[in-house]
């Protein structure tokens, strides 16, 4: 958590990065830094590994080469056990929430609080709920397993589990798809909100145009093998067809307009 | 994975002070109102006193850091003070900490939430249990809808020249039951031999009839064990498989999309499985009985001293091509059943992964109940008959 003034450090410093799969090359030596604070959108066609870039930032894809250092530490190369205690400071929202199947969203929402801190039950009750309520899921939902909850409300679960620790660090792997325009405008206005309140920093992957209007600061645009970072402003300038297509396509268009 | 401890170092603990001076109750707080200070913090809060004061001040301005966890428990004490009817003069926090606060304000209104979906008590154990017994009721129904299905569909599919076997998957069932289970079932049969014989001749030497241990050996695994011991292998290699490929598809949508597309599930991915079985079993059976007397002459060879010719010769005197088929008959029943089972239970899978893995447990556990009850039936219906 930081005040305004100190945005310039760097959270995800990558250099260099080298991400092969099956064979392909999907990164070829690829820089990005994150900064403090910032909402960073990352787009790119089917294919081009925004999951990965992700997966290897948390340390769960290990790249051929190159360096990614979270918070001064190197996640690229290591595993789970070498960066505990960054698990702490991160919380990370997958596409379909990636909630624990056999217990219900409060324990979901609990596991978090259990292993890393002391709070009594009476606490992680109260706190589990006040998350709840944060991501807009009703309270009657915290007894419910994912099963019996629909893609959308698995999404705010899995939301309310990544930030049960109000993480410095959030990312987020296509949060808005799937949902419905009114949640998910709802869903940017609430990654807003936390990203004021919370000094957070997002890192979000995403397709939705009106999301990243809304949400970001900076948006990184993955294309051939490489990355390329500005802000819509600038990006529409972009002369690379996929951006321009991107961005001046009909549907581009409208959300900009907007 | 080790449990190392959180390494969140608090540059400036939390503080909580408590003044109570002439009708005024002052909360003054400090310091860092983070998630690692909150037990903390919540184990004061609780000790709360309450006094005669009727005015009450929340004095947050000291917080150098602030996150959800600290923010509740601000708002939580307010809303007690509240609640027990005092009045708040004041509640304040740093200026830059007023949209988290206000997020929490305006969301969060309810109570606790309780993380448990079910409660264990009395009532909910008697629920629990009519339910199930109308769920078992309600599946045995639908397995016997569902059996009656399967027989309709084969009957069609043999008898009608319009509709033809989906010969390819037919195949290749009966190569991923039959030929590929060769191994595993040739290893336990013959190691079943071995166990049988073994026990046999230590038995029967006491009477000096070690020599029918061959005809123990021979009655036992052609009408008994050898069908037996095939049809479990193969309810728990093939009918959990049944049920996970399937229930895999459930999970993935693929047996909606063939029901859009005017497929017939039944017919595309019960029928080759049945029938594979079916054609299968019987041939491991034999398989099995062979391997198994093997593992049995091995045994007596060893342990008795007969030679191949004389266990030849002996067990020629105790079986009949009859006992080999009163065995053999038994199989294609096994087969029907395990099949059926997989099948099923895979349809039931529900839309999502875990689902998969329970039914698939059940599936075997009810395939391979159902093979040895049916055994049983067999055993007393040969008694009546006097096979």
């Amino acid at each position: 958590m930081s005040e305004a003034g100190k945005t310039d450090d760097v959270v995800i410093r990558i250099r260099g990065l080298v991400n092969e799969l099956g064979g392909n090359l999907i990164h070829d030596h690829l820089d990005l830094d994150v900064k403090r604070g910032e909402v960073m959108g990352v787009v790119g066609g089917s294919g081009t590994g925004k999951s990965v870039l992700l997966r290897s930032i948390v340390g769960l894809n290990h790249p051929r080469s190159g360096s990614i250092k979270v918070f001064g530490e190197e996640t690229g190369h290591s595993d789970a056990e070498e960066i505990q205690g960054l698990q702490l400071r991160w919380g990370v929202l997958f596409q379909e929430g990636a909630l624990f199947s056999s217990q219900t969203v409060a324990q979901n929402i609990q596991v978090p609080l259990r292993r890393w801190t002391h709070m009594s039950q009476n606490l992680m009750n109260e706190v589990a709920a006040m998350k709840l309520a944060i991501v807009g899921l009703p309270e009657d939902a915290a007894k419910k397993f994912p099963s019996e909850l629909s893609g959308g409300m698995r999404k705010r679960a899995g939301l309310a589990r990544a930030l049960a620790l109000d993480p410095e660090l959030l990312f987020l792997d296509e949060p808005t798809a799937g949902l419905d325009p009114i949640s998910a405008a709802r869903f940017d206005e609430l990654v807003k909100d936390l990203q004021k309140s919370l000094g957070l920093t997002v890192f979000m992957v995403t397709h939705d145009i009106d999301t990243l209007r809304a949400t970001t600061d900076r948006i990184a645009v993955l294309v051939d093998r490489q990355i390329k970072v500005g802000t819509i402003k600038t990006l529409i300038h972009d002369p690379h067809p996929w951006i321009q297509e991107y961005f001046s396509g009909v549907r581009g268009r409208a959300a900009l307009e907007a | 994975m080790r449990n190392i401890e959180a390494n969140v170092h608090v540059e400036n603990p939390a503080t909580l002070r408590m003044e109570d001076k002439g009708g005024l109750f002052r909360l003054v707080a400090g310091g860092d109102w983070v998630i690692s200070e909150s037990p903390r913090l919540d184990k004061e809060l609780a000790h709360l006193r309450f006094t005669d004061a009727r005015e009450v001040e929340i004095d947050g301005s000291g917080i150098e850091l602030l996150d959800s966890a600290g923010a509740w428990l601000l708002v939580r004490t307010r809303r007690i003070f509240e609640e027990s009817g005092r009045q708040i003069k004041l509640f304040s926090i740093p200026p830059h900490y007023q949209p988290l606060l206000d997020m929490i304000e305006r969301d969060h209104t309810g109570g606790p939430v309780d993380p448990h979906g079910h409660h264990h008590t009395l009532t909910a154990l008697l629920e629990r249990m009519g339910r199930e017994t109308v769920q078992i009721a309600r599946q045995a129904y639908e397995f016997l809808g569902f059996l009656g299905r399967v027989t309709i569909e084969a009957f069609e599919a043999i008898t009608s020249p319009r509709r033809e076997l989906p010969f390819p998957a037919l195949v290749h069932q009966i190569q991923e039951t039959g030929l590929t289970a060769l191994p595993i079932v040739g290893l336990l049969a013959f190691l079943l031999g071995i166990v049988l014989a073994y026990q046999g001749a230590d038995q029967l030497k006491r009477f000096g009839a070690q020599i029918y241990t061959i005809d123990f050996l021979g009655v036992g695994f052609l009408r008994e064990l050898g069908g037996l011991i095939t049809a479990i292998i193969v309810a728990g290699r093939s009918g959990s498989a049944f049920t996970a490929q399937i229930g895999t598809m459930r999970v993935n949508e693929e047996i909606d999309a063939m029901q859009t597309l005017g497929l017939n599930v039944a017919e595309v991915l019960v029928l080759p499985r049945v029938l594979g079985l079916v054609i299968a079993l019987p041939l491991l059976t034999f398989f099995a009985d062979v391997v198994g007397i093997i593992g049995g002459m091995v045994m007596t060879y060893f342990d008795l001293g007969v030679t191949i010719p004389a266990f030849m010769r002996e067990l020629q005197g105790a079986i009949t091509v009859n006992t080999l088929l009163v065995g053999l008959i038994k199989a294609p029943v096994y087969a029907f059943l395990i099949a059926l089972v997989g099948c099923f239970e895979g349809l039931r899978v529900e839309r999502n992964a875990a689902s998969v893995g329970k039914l698939t447990t059940r599936s075997v556990v009810e395939s391979i109940f159902l093979v040895i009850a049916v055994d049983a039936g067999f055993s007393i219906l040969f008694s009546v008959v006097g096979i």
